[in-house]
């Protein structure tokens, strides 16, 4: 074969596999594009202000979805409002306290592990202790109990991160000055790791607000058009919502218009949840390299 | 204050010291306070094992009943699930086969589309469009999995049925398919974060020695970050099998074994309805009685699920880890 010839042949070689991976991220983005298509065009139709605001009627074909996001928001921030200071107690002992060893490497296994913990045995687990053995029942407290514990590592990590950008510098100045220990850390490394913390804090809010599998199990309601008013009581969830209006409703060919809608509403609160923790990253991140 | 001298006589050393305890001297609250925190800390950062212990002790502790009662080797090769019979039976054979077919099904996709994804992103595209790229992939990681189960319900399952000629499109592999999309962002991150991590005078060395840029990917990029995207695709299986509402709202959900009869063998029917692992526990444990046999045995249903997740992640774990440390001796 001539030097030519040889090279064409790798080129188009090249060109082949090329196209191959491109057409395979192409996909991707169109898979992408395609799940966001359908949901909004299906739900754009039912969306509005009253179908937010208002109870479910007419055992849910008709009416809004009121409850079902009231008692997401409130699982969401109960579960973060327990996770997050355990988290970053975690976080702090792991990048400012603990000396590189063996017990770090085995809770940095069991924090990776514990992220690849089925949801639906965390459910299994927050049934067993929080709602049987504690006698929570099922109910908010028990769902956001189990919650908190499976967004914990993301919120440790996230709270290591946001520990880890501090610089060097601040705790030897504190050091150097005479603070203690914890001096140092309250006054000079979590000012400054805050926004960071936020970021990994609002986006375990995120996961716990899509998340159905284990408040199946501890405390979601399939109807209870009122507000919550006690942590021991059953919550309507929007993701629960929308598994029982896709397959658990008597009449789920009526319900279809309201289970689009409710798709909508979770992913435009996941979505805005997300952007908001990107948000407040990236700003912070910028004002950091200015520095 | 006397400066210490460098000097290395006893009179010095103590005077060192003594300077040092003026520097450092604090209340006994503050000092207090200090050690208590620390304290706490380390409570608060050793909670992530107590926590993995008190689920695996937990699950054992619920579901000893059942292994006692039932015996483990008929949760495990038990062809029939029958918990509210008045001659109940515990055999999960036909969750664990359905679990591991439509997670097997959903790799078949998800791998090939992951990783050329990720050899897109992490070789092939220009930097702006690798900006614009990342992103989206965060995106499909952050969907509901109760939506993409919708998703499968009503866009999926009735392609299926239509292609397969079917009456009924939730099936094993609906499943499989909406749960290739779920596996999908692990899988690229992952693959693209150890392609990432192959150092660049690996590939520099093969440009100069004249190699294409499909070469460098084929014979330098991919082996060196082999033991990563192995990593990727262990993850993706983790994620896929013990992934819940998807399965749950696409495959059916039929308790019988998953199989067919073809010339003699029995091969996996990945065109009829099949009930997961993950699947039964959220069916099932919504409405069980606290305490009873059927509760005990839905825990051990959960050990399995727990079992299998562990051993896929300590691999991948493991797999990161050497990937890494080879890569940073060469």
């Amino acid at each position: 074969m001539t030097n030519a010839a040889l090279i064409k042949k790798k080129r188009n070689v090249q060109l082949m596999w090329v196209t191959i991976c491109a057409t395979f991220a192409v996909i991707t983005v169109g898979t992408l594009a395609f799940l966001f298509y359908w949901i909004i065009v299906g739900g754009a139709e039912v969306i509005s202000w009253s179908f937010i605001t208002q109870m479910p009627e007419q055992n849910m074909t008709a009416g809004g979805i009121w409850p079902a996001l009231v008692g997401t928001i409130y699982v969401s921030l109960l579960t973060i409002a327990i996770s997050v200071p355990l988290g970053i107690g975690a976080a702090i002992y792991l990048n400012e306290y603990a000396k590189q060893g063996r017990l770090v490497r085995l809770i940095r296994l069991s924090i990776r592990n514990l992220s690849g913990v089925p949801s639906i045995v965390y459910g299994l687990f927050g049934l067993g202790l929080f709602a049987a053995t504690f006698g929570f029942g099922r109910s908010l407290i028990a769902a956001a109990l189990t919650l908190a514990i499976m967004v914990l590592p993301w919120v440790i990590t996230g709270a290591e991160e946001a520990l880890k950008a501090v610089p060097r510098s601040f705790r030897e100045g504190g050091l150097a000055l005479g603070a203690t220990k914890w001096q140092t850390i309250r006054q000079l490394v979590l000012p400054s790791a805050i926004p960071g913390m936020a970021t990994g804090a609002i986006l375990g809010l995120a996961r716990a607000a899509g998340e159905t599998a284990p408040i199946i199990l501890t405390g979601a309601a399939y109807f209870l058009p009122i507000i919550p008013h006690d942590i021991k009581e059953q919550f309507m969830a929007l993701p629960y919502h929308l598994y029982i209006l896709a397959t658990q409703h008597s009449e789920t060919a009526t319900v279809r218009p309201i289970a689009y809608g409710t798709a909508l509403v979770l992913i435009i609160l996941v979505i805005l949840l997300n952007s908001v923790a990107i948000f407040i990253r990236n700003y912070y991140r910028r004002k950091n390299e200015l520095l | 204050m006397r400066l210490p001298s460098l000097k290395t006589n006893v009179d010095s050393n103590q005077s060192v010291v003594v300077t040092k305890q003026k520097l450092t001297q604090k209340s006994f609250v503050t000092n207090l306070g200090d050690y208590l925190m620390e304290k706490l800390f380390l409570v608060l950062g050793t909670l992530a094992i107590f926590i993995l212990l008190l689920i695996v002790g937990f699950l054992f502790r619920e579901g000893s009943d059942a292994i006692r009662e039932v015996g483990i080797s008929e949760f495990i090769f038990g062809q029939s699930w029958y918990p509210s019979s008045s001659d109940p039976r515990y055999g999960a054979l036909p969750f664990i086969i359905s679990s591991v077919m439509v997670t097997v099904g959903a790799l078949l996709l998800a791998v090939p589309w992951g990783i050329f994804t990720a050899i897109f992103i992490s070789e092939i595209a220009p930097k702006r469009l690798k900006e614009m790229l990342k992103p989206v992939v965060e995106v499909f990681a952050i969907f509901p999995s109760v939506v993409l189960g919708f998703i499968a319900l009503i866009v999926i399952s009735p392609i299926v049925a239509n292609v397969f000629n079917l009456s009924n499109g939730l099936t094993a592999i609906t499943a499989s398919v909406i749960l290739s999309v779920m596996a999908l962002p692990t899988i690229i991150s992952i693959a693209e974060d150890s392609l990432n991590s192959v150092p660049s005078d690996f590939k520099e060395g093969a440009y100069a020695l004249g190699a294409t840029k499909w070469e460098v990917i084929k014979d330098i990029s991919l082996p060196a970050a082999k033991s990563g995207i192995i990593a990727a695709v262990m993850l993706g299986f983790g994620r896929a099998v013990g992934e819940t509402m998807t399965v749950l709202m696409a495959a059916g959900n039929a308790i019988d074994m998953p199989v067919q009869q073809l010339l003699g063998l029995t091969i996996p029917d990945f065109l009829t309805s099949v009930r997961t692992l993950t699947a039964n526990i959220a069916i099932e444990g919504s409405d069980v009685a606290w305490g009873s046999l059927h509760y005990s045995a839905l825990f051990v249903v959960g050990m399995i699920l727990f079992v299998i997740t562990f051993i896929v992640n300590l691999i991948a774990d493991l797999l990161i880890n050497r990937q890494r440390g080879a890569l940073r001796n060469d």
